[in-house]
């Protein structure tokens, strides 16, 4: 069965000082209704990606392409004003709406509807200045879903998230993707993440080395796993009515290096 | 359903802050040296209207329709333009410390007025140089925020800056040149600000472009939230930025060059009524700039009627501006300690 692009990245490559590569070589292909997960250490590139992404960057080499609109999660977002929720998630519905126009009624409909979602419609006349980090994640979440983009991205979507609301957000990610048949990329530094959700993983690698790209059960590895974050990581499993759970978990550092540290 | 209170809650303070603008504009067209009784206003702009006999004298009715009537639709076009401007450019900015000067048009209006009276031009020169070097200034900030990174707000806030620094540098100039006798007054006296000379085809050159700038950027007053997010945000809505931020700047910039040229130098008002409007009626610049627009007329119709009426001799509205937005400014920041947010709807 041919299944349809929904994103392509052709030998992305961008650095913000001449010659200080942060990405390169970057090229993937995404298909529709994918979840398509990416990990990487700090300062590998994964915010600049993403930015790229939403064509709020443009690369120094290499092109994007992506089929549909996008709608996007943004990691942390702190506006100057305190809107209430209804018109933070109602924004999303910015590129359905005219330059010289307002939201209408539908738009109003569309955004009650994403509130729902998520359970989030007691929200809806709170300052959004007034919710706690994880809250605004979900708010932002409902956001996304409001703008009714056929590729949805996720910075770090669950970093100030407790478990149920992980949970929550995971759930409705994979909902979106396999009933609504949405692509989503998502960056994440908890490979749980990846494993629980996605079926595609991109491991970005140090700057020299490409990045590793395929099923999740297929590149994250112990060794590909440990080579990325430059920890040793041993694979866990574990089962639960009948589904195989898994998870990597740091291996202790050496005895002597703690004691070295505490003088 | 929550959004209907919010929508309710603002068309209550929309009526409130109308009927009082309407009643105040009254008020003012028969207060002054000579004073004309309201009944007696409402007879003769209803009589202008629909012409019959009349029981008013001529100097009253000189009073109210040539005197008075072009300086409050002044005041109120200028209290609109002006508290819109403001509170366009605190969204857009990002910023609620922001007024037009930071954009660099007001002190080109300056200039362009300044060395207008210092040439002698007539009236008709003065609202063109004024009107012209605003533009000028603006098209100056493009160009030079286009060299520091087109699609930067600092480049913008910079480029602002240093074209105001330098227009206000020109002003600076001129005023040492001018004679001290002869010129040095009538300059320093339009830049503090007044409505005292303002007539009909004034009035004509302040309305046609504020109502055509006002208008559209009325229309656009929702992308104004999705700015005040911030560039990567509004980009990722879907929106072009630059493009957007540009047509804003560029349509607020008509309007305050319109103002500065017919009524010189007028501070303050930009900054303090956006504070005042976003505790009516919340933060959502749907319902900000039309509340703006609305507290901008008042409160500058309440300053010129001061300056007119405090003392035997006229006081510039643009020092009374700042005299009284001052400590009202200084209030909001103590009460809003915590942050610039203003209310909420309920």
């Amino acid at each position: 069965m041919t299944q349809t692009l929904a994103v392509e990245l052709e030998s992305i490559g961008h650095f913000y000082h001449p010659g200080d590569w942060v990405l390169r070589d970057i090229s993937a292909h995404v298909n529709k209704g994918d979840i398509f997960a990416i990990l990487g250490p700090n300062g590998r590139g994964k915010t600049t990606l993403i930015n790229i992404l939403l064509d709020v960057i443009a690369p120094c080499e290499g092109r994007v392409k992506i089929t549909g609109r996008v709608g996007f999660v943004p990691q942390l977002f702190m506006p100057t004003f305190p809107y209430r929720v209804f018109d933070m998630v109602l924004m999303g519905r910015a590129p359905h709406v005219g330059v010289l126009s307002s939201p209408g009624q539908r738009d109003k409909k569309i955004t009650l509807k994403a509130l729902d979602m998520l359970d989030l419609g007691h929200w809806a006349d709170r300052p959004f200045l007034e919710l706690s980090g994880g809250e605004r994640q979900m708010v932002m979440l409902a956001r996304a879903i409001a703008s009714e983009g056929e590729v949805l991205i996720l910075d770090e979507p669950a970093s100030a998230l407790d478990m149920r609301n992980q949970q929550i957000l995971f759930e409705m990610i994979s909902q979106l993707s396999h009933e609504h048949g949405l692509t989503v990329l998502f960056t994440t530094h908890q490979p749980q993440h990846a494993l629980t959700v996605a079926n595609t993983a991109m491991l970005l690698m140090n700057r020299d080395t490409s990045p590793i790209i395929g099923p999740v059960d297929e590149v994250m590895t112990e060794e590909t796993m440990s080579r990325l974050y430059g920890v040793g990581l041993r694979q866990v499993r574990t089962e639960h009515d009948g589904q195989v759970l898994t998870g990597f978990l740091p291996v202790p550092p050496e005895k002597r290096s703690i004691v070295r540290e505490n003088g | 359903m929550f959004s209907q209170s919010a929508k309710s809650h603002a068309f209550f303070w929309y009526s409130g802050l109308s009927c009082a603008l309407l009643l105040l504009a009254g008020f003012s067209l028969g207060i002054g040296r000579y004073p004309v009784p309201l009944g007696t206003v409402f007879d003769i702009l209803s009589g202008y209207v629909f012409p019959g006999p009349h029981h008013w004298t001529d100097v009253e009715s000189m009073v109210v329709l040539q005197l008075r009537l072009p300086r409050v639709l002044a005041a109120v076009i200028v209290g609109m333009a002006l508290a819109m401007a403001g509170a366009t450019l605190q969204g857009v900015f990002r910023n609620p410390l922001v007024d037009s000067h930071i954009i660099g048009i007001t002190g080109g209006a300056s200039f362009g007025g300044v060395l207008a009276l210092f040439l002698g031009l007539p009236v008709a020169g003065v609202v063109t140089g004024s009107f012209g070097a605003g533009m000028l200034a603006t098209v100056i900030v493009f160009t030079l925020s286009r060299a520091g990174g087109f699609g930067s707000l600092m480049a913008l806030v910079l480029s602002g800056l240093i074209v105001g620094a330098f227009f206000s540098a020109l002003v600076s100039l001129i005023v040492f040149l001018s004679d001290p006798d002869m010129q040095l007054p009538g300059i320093v006296y339009w830049l503090m600000g007044s409505f005292a000379r303002v007539d009909y085809p004034k009035l004509i050159m302040l309305a046609v472009p504020t109502f055509v700038a006002g208008l559209l950027l009325y229309r656009m007053r929702w992308r104004i939230n999705i700015l005040s997010l911030g560039d990567s945000d509004a980009a990722a809505l879907g929106v072009n930025v630059v493009r957007t931020r540009w047509t804003m700047l560029a349509l607020v910039s008509l309007m305050v060059g319109a103002q500065v040229s017919v009524s010189g130098g007028i501070g303050w008002i930009g900054l303090v009524v956006p504070h005042l409007a976003r505790m009516l009626t919340g933060p959502d610049h749907k319902t900000l700039l039309p509340t703006s627009a609305l507290l901008g007329g008042v409160f500058t119709l309440v300053v010129d009627n001061l300056a007119r009426t405090l003392t035997q001799q006229e006081l510039p509205v643009g020092l009374l501006s700042a005299l009284i937005g001052t400590p009202v400014f200084a209030y909001l920041y103590w009460r809003r300690q915590s942050g610039w947010h203003g209310g909420g709807t309920p």
